[in-house]
C-alpha cells in the first residue's frame, strides 16, 4: 500500500516529529511504499542541517536523512513555510540574497502542490502535528 | 474510519470532540499524550470505557511505556498496539483523521 506522511510540527517541540518518523519507519519495514513525506508549517524545521542536539539525544534531522538514504524517500519541505522560518537551499539562498543555506541532505524544497499530489497518489495520507 | 488523537484530554478537548463525532464501529487510536485517557480511575475513564464498547479503541504501547504507565492500569476493552499495529490500523481503514 502507498502511504503519504505530513509533518506539521518542528523537532523537539512535543512528540509528533518523533511519531511521524517512527511511523514512517514502521511503514517501510512492513514493506509498504512511502510516496512522499511533506513537511509543512513548523515541520519544515525538521529539515535544517545546522541543528546540534546533545550527543546522547536523537538527531531527528539525521534520522530522516538516514531513512531517506536507505529507502530512497522523497522528503519535501514547503517553500512558503520554509522561507518564513529561514530554511533555505542553495537556490533559495541565492535568490533571496542570503549568505548561507541550511537544508539537510535528502530534503528538497517545493510547493504545496506536492502535498496535494501525495494525497491523490497515495492510498493513505497520515498527518502528524501539534 | 480511524481517528487518531494525540493530546491528553486534561490539556485539550480534541478527544472529547472526537468521541462525540465518531460513528459506532469506528476505530480510535490514542497516541502521544492522549494515552493518559486510557488509564483507569481518571476523570475521563467512564467515557472511555463506554467508547470502547461502541468503537474499537487502541492505545500506542511505546507511548504508554514512555510515560511509565503499566498495562494492567489500562481501561478494560482498550487494546494496545505497537508501531507495526499502528500501520495496520491505517492500512485497514480507508479514511484516517488526525484530531490535531
Amino acid at each position: 500500500m502507498k502511504f503519504a506522511i505530513q509533518v506539521n510540527e518542528g523537532p523537539y517541540q512535543h512528540q509528533s516529529a518523533d511519531t511521524a518518523y517512527q511511523f514512517t519507519k514502521a511503514v517501510l519495514e512492513k514493506g509498504h511504499e512511502v510516496f512522499r513525506v511533506f513537511f509543512y508549517h513548523d515541520g519544515v524545521n525538521n529539515g535544517t542541517r545546522l541543528g546540534i542536539p546533545p550527543q546522547d539525544d536523537r538527531n531527528i534531522t539525521k534520522q530522516w536523512t538516514a531513512l531517506a538514504e536507505e529507502y530512497d524517500l522523497d522528503l519535501v519541505v514547503c517553500v512558503a513555510a520554509a522561507q518564513r522560518r529561514g530554511l533555505l537551499d542553495e537556490n533559495e539562498a541565492r535568490r533571496a540574497g542570503k549568505d548561507a543555506d541550511n537544508i539537510a541532505d535528502k530534503f528538497r524544497i517545493s510547493g504545496l502542490g506536492q502535498l496535494i499530489e501525495a494525497g491523490i497518489q497515495a492510498d493513505r495520507l497520515v498527518v502528524f502535528g501539534d | 474510519m480511524l481517528h487518531i488523537v494525540n493530546k491528553s484530554p486534561f490539556e485539550r478537548n480534541s478527544l472529547e470532540t472526537c468521541l462525540s463525532l465518531a460513528m459506532d464501529n469506528s476505530t480510535i487510536l490514542l497516541i502521544e499524550d492522549a494515552v493518559y485517557a486510557a488509564m483507569q480511575g481518571g476523570k475521563f475513564s467512564d467515557k472511555m470505557a463506554s467508547a470502547a464498547e461502541q468503537c474499537s479503541v487502541y492505545v500506542l504501547a511505546p507511548d504508554l511505556q514512555a510515560r511509565g504507565m503499566p498495562d494492567e492500569k489500562i481501561i478494560s476493552g482498550i487494546k494496545t498496539v505497537d508501531y507495526s499495529g499502528f500501520v495496520d490500523l491505517v492500512a485497514d481503514n480507508k479514511n484516517v483523521q488526525s484530531w490535531l
